[in-house]
């Protein structure tokens, strides 16, 4: 494949992976933190944007990875524990980078890092890229785009909850509950993005 | 808070009742999905089918019963500051397990579930229980605890299960269900879509968690 046509199949990938194939709407991924930290919209964004730039980075080093260390030792079962490692040493090393040289973005973006390690999106992004052999270009789109989409959900719930704060919502259904209905109508209007894409 | 409960409750009891008292508690009290509403990433979405779900839930039990234990036993010899990092690990190696059985012996199983297996991985409610119990307690007591919260877990999910793939698809375990598969129900397609599923836990949440307070409204 050329790489004009590459490039394309990754914009393609990549905006499908924001709108069609949603990871959080669609794959159930990164859930936890989207319940715990869409509170508030600052917080929100913060952590919205580390994941994108994460999500994108270890999609890159995986991919690396396990094309050029796994399948030449035939160790494919080993990906589990080499991409969870590579994802906790790339969030260790970002949050030593950041604190050493920007404090003010450390206060902003810092906070959220710890907490993406066990963000099952990150992982799930690199296992997925992994199962529909992408080629390194499409992956890097693939990461983008699905940190994207992760990014325009949480941040898109948070607004909702903000205007939430005064309704009065059953007890039974406050927190936990009320977010998870508005993310299945959320998930319901993402539907209506199928087929503006085909294939991706 | 439910953590302080079990603490004081800890020295009271005799032994037998300790262990109803940890099944008590994980399948209920501080069930891991309508009380702490962690780690449904990546079971929720394989609960369109009972047959999915179970296999999924049985990798779970598995994986937290012997991880929650594997912790316990290393708990005296791991270096503090690291110790995230070695239960990772110790997860990982039991989920490989799993997924390494599972494409000998089922690979058609193996192909359905996708990645959703190695995302055991980063199931909060692994990391969490082995955090909450694993490094704290003897293994008998880690590896019950495990156990019990992934039963408390799957129960859930199984009826998520079961109410998704009857409404949805007129079947369970892949058997035509009489009424459902008939021509006087029109199936809710929308259930085995992904909205289906956020729909079904929300209800799942405000049922339980409404049983639950008017329990502890009558106990006060």
């Amino acid at each position: 494949m050329n790489i004009s046509a590459e490039i394309w199949q990754a914009f393609v990938v990549c905006v499908a992976a924001i709108f069609t194939q949603n990871i959080l709407l669609s794959y159930f991924l990164g859930l936890c933190p989207f319940i715990g930290v869409s509170r508030e919209i600052k917080a929100a964004f913060g952590l919205g944007a580390a994941v994108i730039f994460v999500m994108v980075s270890t999609c890159m080093l995986n991919w690396l990875a396990y094309r050029y260390v796994l399948l030449p030792l035939n160790l494919h079962f080993f990906r589990f524990i080499l991409f969870i490692v590579i994802i906790a040493a790339f969030v260790q090393f970002v949050e030593m980078v950041i604190d050493r040289f920007s404090p003010r973005l450390y206060q902003t973006l810092g906070v959220f890092l710890p907490l993406i390690t066990v963000n099952c999106a990150i992982l799930g992004a690199s296992l997925f890229m992994v199962i529909r052999n992408y080629t390194f270009i499409v992956a890097v789109g693939y990461g983008l785009g699905s940190g994207i989409g992760w990014f325009v959900a949480i941040v898109a719930m948070a607004g909702i909850r903000q205007k939430l704060k005064n309704d009065r919502i059953p007890p039974g259904l406050q927190g936990a509950g009320i977010t998870l209905i508005i993310t299945g109508l959320m998930a319901l209007a993402f539907i209506g993005f199928t087929g503006v894409l085909q294939g991706g | 808070m439910a953590g302080e409960i079990g603490e004081r409750g800890r020295h009271k009891l005799s032994p037998s009742a300790r262990k109803s008292n940890l099944f008590i508690e994980g399948l209920w009290d501080n069930n891991p999905v309508f009380r702490q509403v962690l780690g449904i990433c990546s079971t929720l979405a394989v609960t369109n089918l009972v047959l999915n779900t179970m296999v999924m839930c049985a990798g779970l039990i598995f994986t937290l019963s012997l991880s929650s234990a594997t912790v316990s036993v290393l708990r005296k010899s791991m270096p503090r500051n690291i110790r995230m990092m070695v239960e990772t690990l110790i997860i990982a190696f039991y989920v490989i397990i799993v997924d390494i059985l599972l494409k000998a012996y089922w690979p058609q199983m193996s192909a359905n579930l996708g990645p959703y297996v190695g995302l055991i991985i980063t199931n909060c409610i692994v990391m969490g229980r082995c955090e909450a119990c694993g490094i704290s307690s003897p293994p008998a007591r880690a590896f019950l605890d495990g156990l019990f919260n992934a039963l408390g877990y799957s129960f859930i999910l199984l009826i998520i299960a079961v109410f998704r793939e009857v409404l949805g698809m007129g079947t369970l375990l892949e058997l035509p269900v009489p009424f459902f598969i008939g021509p006087y129900w029109d199936k809710w397609i929308i259930m085995v879509m992904p909205p289906g599923a956020f729909f079904m836990l929300a209800v799942v949440v405000w049922v339980f968690r409404s049983i639950q307070m008017k329990k502890e409204v009558t106990a006060k």
